[in-house]
């Protein structure tokens, strides 16, 4: 495989979400609101990228009866380092992820990706797995906390986007969105976009 | 030696452990410091939120020093604990225990027109987790000034919706005696009104049960405060 079909994979043809349906259960818990969405993006490609890396230099060394303890081992251990580095110089921001950061640990994709590819594959390829698989993730994430938090709440990133006159003219906000269901609608409706134009991703 | 035996195994977990945990504790040692003067930063601009302040995180500290002109630990009689540190005292803790038993931190404010407000801390328990809280109150004792309430994992657009300016400002201007009896504002759902007669606030739809949450916060945290409010009412 190509560097570049590692990378670019993920966002579309092998994404993790809506490809591989790994990740649903943070895709539910986070997308609320738009903002947790983009920084659970980010910490989650931090993540899977540095604990790629990490598995694959480890690659040959490890024991495959305990492979996937290591695996969790490694995932917990960034985990914990990332948010204590948060605490100490991002405070703000971590008190606005709080428990979602080391939901992480938990997150399928993760754990998936150091099965599925960095144990068989070299420390820069596994590099970027991990970001393409991190950015496929987050595109979704932020799609779905995009639509969730204008219908849901009529703001976006906190701002009122939504102008006051349409409330006045009978517009409301749809409580639904911000409730876990439509996370998954959301969700599906993406899939079902993106089968539209993949039909090569379509079952028979 | 062979990778797949169990004398490898074992090995192998041991080392990695021992590395992981020394690496994780130089870590959080050598980040300590940093996490705590962030913490005290946050919990002073939290004090400062309640009095409808807005600091930043790079001058709370300076701000603190410029407002808070006096704080001290007082019973559930009025009368002052010495040697109790206001800002230290461990509010978790506290609200736990028989009012009787409670050190009660209070902070005082001079606000820039020279109006003295008493500061008070909440805590309870939202739905996912801890909530808490600062309230402001006038010098009658009675009238909320302003309040202040965060959350660790309440539910993003739901129960979160507590820490946000259109929730705590309905608190302004509420009382928190009805008739000469302390009646704490209660949170009721749209439409509903107090039984105990108390005055109320709206609570967020679709966060009950933090709603609740913080209802039940402000009754526990402000009770034992009765005397100290009755006291400053000259």
């Amino acid at each position: 495989m190509k560097n570049k079909e590692i990378l670019l994979g993920p966002l579309s043809k092998n994404n993790p979400v809506i490809v591989q349906v790994l990740g649903i259960c943070s895709a539910l818990a986070v997308t609320s609101k738009l903002e947790p969405s983009i920084v659970m993006a980010l910490s989650v490609t931090v993540v899977v990228a540095l604990a790629n890396v990490v598995i694959s230099l480890l690659r040959n060394t490890i024991p495959n009866s305990i492979r996937i303890i290591v695996q969790l081992v490694v995932v917990a251990a960034l985990v914990i380092v990332v948010d204590q580095v948060l605490k100490a110089f991002a405070y703000d921001v971590s008190k606005q992820l709080s428990v979602f950061v080391g939901l992480i640990i938990t997150n399928c994709i993760v754990m998936g990706r150091l099965e599925a590819f960095a144990l068989s594959h070299k420390p820069w390829e596994s590099f970027l797995d991990g970001i393409g698989n991190g950015i496929g993730y987050g595109l979704i994430l932020i799609i779905v906390g995009f639509f969730r938090e204008l219908f849901g709440s009529g703001t976006l990133l906190g701002f009122q986007v939504i102008p006051e006159i349409c409330y006045e003219w009978g517009y409301q906000n749809n409580g639904l969105m911000i409730l876990p269901p439509m996370a998954l609608i959301v969700v599906a409706c993406i899939i079902w976009i993106h089968r539209i134009y993949n039909k090569d991703l379509q079952e028979k | 030696m062979n990778k797949q035996g169990n004398t490898y195994t074992i090995l192998y977990a041991s080392v990695m452990v021992i590395i992981v945990a020394a690496l994780l504790a130089v870590v959080s040692v050598s980040l300590k410091p940093m996490q705590q003067a962030n913490i005290e930063i946050d919990k002073k601009k939290q004090i400062l939120s309640s009095v409808n302040l807005e600091p930043t995180t790079q001058n709370a500290v300076e701000l603190y020093g410029k407002y808070i002109i006096d704080s001290y630990v007082v019973d559930a009689n009025a009368a002052k604990i010495e040697g109790a540190d206001a800002f230290t005292v461990d509010v978790a803790a506290e609200v736990k225990k028989a009012k009787e038993e409670r050190q009660l931190p209070v902070f005082v404010a001079q606000l820039d027109n020279g109006d003295i407000k008493y500061i008070l801390p909440l805590y309870g328990a939202g739905l996912w987790g801890p909530i808490w809280g600062y309230i402001a109150v006038d010098a009658d004792g009675n009238t909320i000034y302003g309040s202040y309430f965060a959350h660790q994992g309440e539910t993003p657009g739901l129960g979160a919706e507590i820490e946000n300016h259109s929730f705590q400002s309905q608190f302004v201007g509420k009382h928190l005696f009805v008739d000469g009896e302390m009646k704490p504002v209660a949170v009721m759902k749209v439409g509903q009104k107090p039984l105990n007669g108390a005055e109320y606030v709206d609570a967020v739809s679709g966060g009950t049960i933090t709603s609740k949450g913080v209802q039940d916060m402000i009754e526990n945290s402000l009770l034992p405060y009765n005397a100290f409010l009755n006291s400053i009412v000259k």
